[in-house]
């Protein structure tokens, strides 16, 4: 605990990095597979493409893309963005199939009426569509924040890594430090509780109408 | 008016979905396109409001090609009901109604308001505005989905089966409140069923396609089940027809005779003397038929006659008109006394108190005299 108490303002603000560096990719990657798994839903020729793309995708380990990163992006080997990128890549593969789903999963009753209300597609995608499909968003969100938030540790391999680098200090100090890879390790997860938490929150908020119970009122 | 002009809609796989469609619609009526699955009603019914481009031909609103106009434009001036309303399950009750009004650019508080209105229009309790779709029944959903295509006032309506999926008590009371709904309103309406007896009671003209989506006939209800052009329709509208047909002749000429009555508590006794013929109906205090006693059951009464003892009524005769549907129809009446376990069916009032009894062959004398009057069409 000493240790802790020692540096809690280095834990505090390696805590801010780490955060920023999972959670930008979580916005970026969201805001890109909404058009993504939106004409994954249109097209079968567009789904044909982009589920099986984004699922081999997640499957290439953490750290060959942080390495592959600078060679695609021509940046620096050091350069965060390495990092941010690489985890905007793992949340668009998550994301990409389970908004494809969703979207394809509101009931066609409904997507008929609002275009025989008189909406336009791009009307239609953002005041019906969009808001059916956001309980499975959310999901699919909180998945991808915890999941960013372990992967940027693996970032300190390149030595871009928030929290991950009192793991590899802690790791390399002789004998080692236990004391700091816990506290690393622990503040990692609870930072993750605290945004997945936050991000169940928001999915109820937004929500009000999934927790609705269902059947009838009286008479008809 | 809206006109079909040698409508034909082809698929690129060559299927015909509605083959070169000649079609008025009146103004201010109810029109029903009727036909078997694969008939093109509902195809028909879109190329209304362009859910669905015709191949060849147009389809005219007040002698205006639909086309003339963007699709989302035309859409938001004609109503919309679907199978199962289609209500936005993330939104409120009021806000489902106010949709259009909204995408029309009104101010949402307004709108709102004018949809509580709505809601009291199409006879939902305004307790339910601030509910989802998912807590209501299947009739009240399909009340809002009414409600809302109203919302913005549109002079045409489309409805696409829009009772075909609630329990037939439910559908009755929908399609009871659509007529009364459309005195009111006077509104243009397109409905699609594939069930005839829906057609006929709601249709002013009903329009029946045969698969293949050529029109077969054309016609006023009664002309239909009166003087179907040939088999297929014939046998469409169905065995029954020559029963049926009595709902358009109304039963003003079936004598109503006095039927003894009996209030609920008459000891048995006293009930024995009263009896016509056998039977009597019990009624409540406010005159209201409960069911029947006969001399059978009261030889079972010991004491006063209870609800327990009575034998269940048939459907009532209304005389009074003011009624939807079969009321006041020889249908209605001669329903009443072919259902009555005594042979008698049982008149009453629109208030529901008993005026008195029909009889069958009194039903079937008035249809007589109808015919001879010319009054049947043939």
């Amino acid at each position: 605990m000493s240790w802790v108490w020692a540096n809690i303002d280095r834990l505090f603000e390696t805590s801010l990095t780490h955060l920023w560096l999972a959670l930008v990719p979580v916005v970026v990657g969201t805001l890109v597979s909404l058009p993504l798994g939106w004409a994954a839903a249109r097209s079968k020729a567009a789904k044909a493409v982009l589920v099986p793309v984004s699922s081999l995708l997640y499957t290439i380990p953490s750290i060959a893309l942080f390495v592959i990163m600078p060679v695609v992006l021509g940046t620096k080997i050091l350069d965060p963005f390495n990092v941010q990128a690489a985890l905007t890549v793992y949340t668009i593969a998550l994301l990409v199939r389970s908004i494809a789903d969703a979207l394809a999963a509101v009931p066609e009753s409904v997507t008929t009426a609002a275009t025989a209300m008189g909406y336009r597609p791009l009307g239609r995608f953002f005041a019906v569509e969009l808001p059916l499909a956001i309980p499975v968003l959310v999901a699919g969100v909180r998945v991808a924040s915890v999941s960013n938030m372990s992967l940027v540790a693996v970032g300190q391999l390149i030595g871009v890594g928030g929290l991950g680098f009192f793991l590899l200090d802690g790791a390399q100090t002789s004998p080692p430090n236990y004391a700091e890879i816990i506290a690393g390790i622990l503040a990692i997860v609870l930072l993750a509780l605290v945004v997945d938490g936050l991000l169940a929150l928001l999915g109820r908020l937004l929500t009000p109408w999934s927790r609705v119970g269902s059947g009838a009122g009286g008479k008809a | 008016m809206i006109e079909f002009q040698s409508v034909t809609k082809r698929y690129p796989d060559g299927t015909v979905a509605v083959d070169a469609l000649d079609l008025a619609i009146d103004d201010g009526k109810i029109t029903v396109l009727v036909g078997p699955s694969g008939c093109g009603k509902t195809t028909s019914l879109r190329m209304v409001n362009r859910m669905v481009e015709p191949s060849e031909g147009a389809v005219l609103i007040d002698g205006e090609d639909v086309r003339a106009q963007s699709s989302s434009g035309l859409r938001r001036g004609i109503g919309y009901v679907i199978q199962n309303a289609g209500l936005f399950p993330h939104r409120t009750v009021l806000d489902n109604v106010a949709t259009v009004p909204v995408l029309n650019g009104a101010n949402k508080t307004e709108a709102r308001t004018r949809a509580a209105e709505l809601l009291e229009v199409v006879g939902l309790d305004p307790a339910f505005a601030k509910r989802y779709p998912a807590q209501l029944s299947g009739g009240q959903q399909q009340r809002v989905g009414v409600a809302r295509a109203l919302a913005a006032d549109p002079p045409v309506l489309l409805m696409d089966e829009p009772f075909s999926a609630v329990d037939p008590v439910v559908r009755d009371e929908l399609q009871a409140e659509l007529l009364r709904l459309q005195a009111e309103l006077g509104k243009t309406i397109v409905f699609v069923t594939h069930d005839i007896d829906e057609a006929i009671k709601l249709g002013d003209k009903v329009a029946v396609l045969r698969v293949g989506g050529r029109l077969a006939q054309y016609d006023t209800p009664s002309a239909l089940l009166a003087g179907p052009v040939d088999d297929f329709v014939a046998s469409f509208v169905g065995r029954d027809r020559g029963y049926r047909a009595l709902t358009f002749l109304p039963a003003t000429g079936v004598p109503v005779d006095p039927v003894a009555s009996i209030a609920l508590g008459t000891p048995a006794a006293t009930a024995r003397d009263r009896l016509t013929d056998g039977w009597a109906v019990v009624v409540d205090e406010q005159n209201r038929p409960l069911g029947w006693v006969s001399d059978t059951i009261l030889s079972t009464v010991e004491a006063e006659i209870q609800a327990g003892h009575l034998a269940s009524g048939g459907s009532l005769h209304v005389v009074d008109a003011e009624h939807a549907g079969n009321a006041g129809s020889l249908r209605n009446a001669l329903d009443a006394a072919l259902s009555s376990p005594s042979g008698v069916g049982i008149a009453v009032d629109a208030s529901g108190a008993v005026v008195g009894g029909v009889k069958a062959d009194a039903v079937v004398a008035a249809l007589a005299q109808a015919r001879s009057a010319g009054e049947v069409p043939t």
